[in-house]
């Protein structure tokens, strides 16, 4: 496995400011114990709506070398989280909100799906692919 | 200092994650999969740790606001998902969405398991 080290560092970076901005949002409209994750559900909607975006438009303007593992890999890659979703099921049920936690089970990767193929529709119907 | 944290726990998770991507190169995205599901596992012990008192809060914020939000994703999950269906590949998109739903909610689930009976 061949590793390029200015590609490895251009993920890290993107990643440290990607964590930022979901911390720093989570912070700002921080989810009651038991309450619906309103706030990592609009994080992981925008990333991938941000991401369906990013990628048509990768593809369709021979970008530099690094901007996709900065943007795709690294920063929204760190602003999107899995982990929380998970963790965030696992606390609503073990707090009896088994009725929220299916909703939010349900609600997320439905939205995910939907906004990266929003944005994917998006930069092609701006960009026509070459 | 929280700062500080997020963002050197952030550059490592997402470091990490490019990492498996590379390790882990097929069609189908077995190291996203991986990296999502060693996250879910370790931010369920990290937060079930911080909730029993024996993790600081201080390496929660590095390694699970930071370290376990950028070692998983959503967005490359969610693009992986669209990728193989456009590609004809829809039972493989499938399994992918479905793979990483059952095995990541199963670690966050055994991993504050885990974390409660510290």
């Amino acid at each position: 496995m061949r590793i390029d080290a200015a590609v490895l560092g251009a993920v890290a970076c993107g990643g440290a400011l990607g964590a930022l901005a979901r911390h720093g949002l989570g912070a700002l409209f921080p989810a009651a114990p038991g309450s619906f994750p309103w706030t990592t559900l609009a994080i992981n909607t925008l990333g991938c709506l941000l991401i369906g975006a990013l990628a048509g438009w990768l593809t369709a303007s021979a970008p530099r070398r690094l901007a996709g593992p900065f943007l795709s890999t690294g920063v929204l890659g760190g602003f999107t989280t899995f982990s929380a979703f998970a963790v965030d099921v696992e606390s609503l049920v073990r707090l009896g909100r088994s009725g929220t936690a299916l909703a939010y089970l349900a609600a997320t990767p439905a939205l995910a799906l939907a906004a990266v193929f929003a944005g994917t529709a998006l930069i092609r119907g701006v960009r026509p692919a070459r | 200092m929280t700062a500080l944290l997020v963002a050197v726990g952030g550059a490592a998770g997402a470091a990490l994650r490019h990492l498996a991507g590379l390790r882990i190169s097929s069609s189908f995205p077995w190291g996203i999969l991986l990296a999502n599901v060693a996250a879910s596992f370790l931010l369920g012990l990290l937060a079930a740790g911080a909730a029993a008192g024996w993790l600081p809060g201080w390496f929660l914020t590095l390694g699970g606001a930071g370290f376990c939000g950028a070692l998983s994703t959503y967005s490359t999950l969610a693009y992986d998902v669209l990728r193989l269906a456009e590609s004809g590949e829809r039972r493989a998109a499938a399994a992918n969405l479905a793979l990483t739903l059952a095995a990541g909610l199963a670690a966050a689930f055994a991993g504050a398991a885990l974390g409660r009976s510290i």
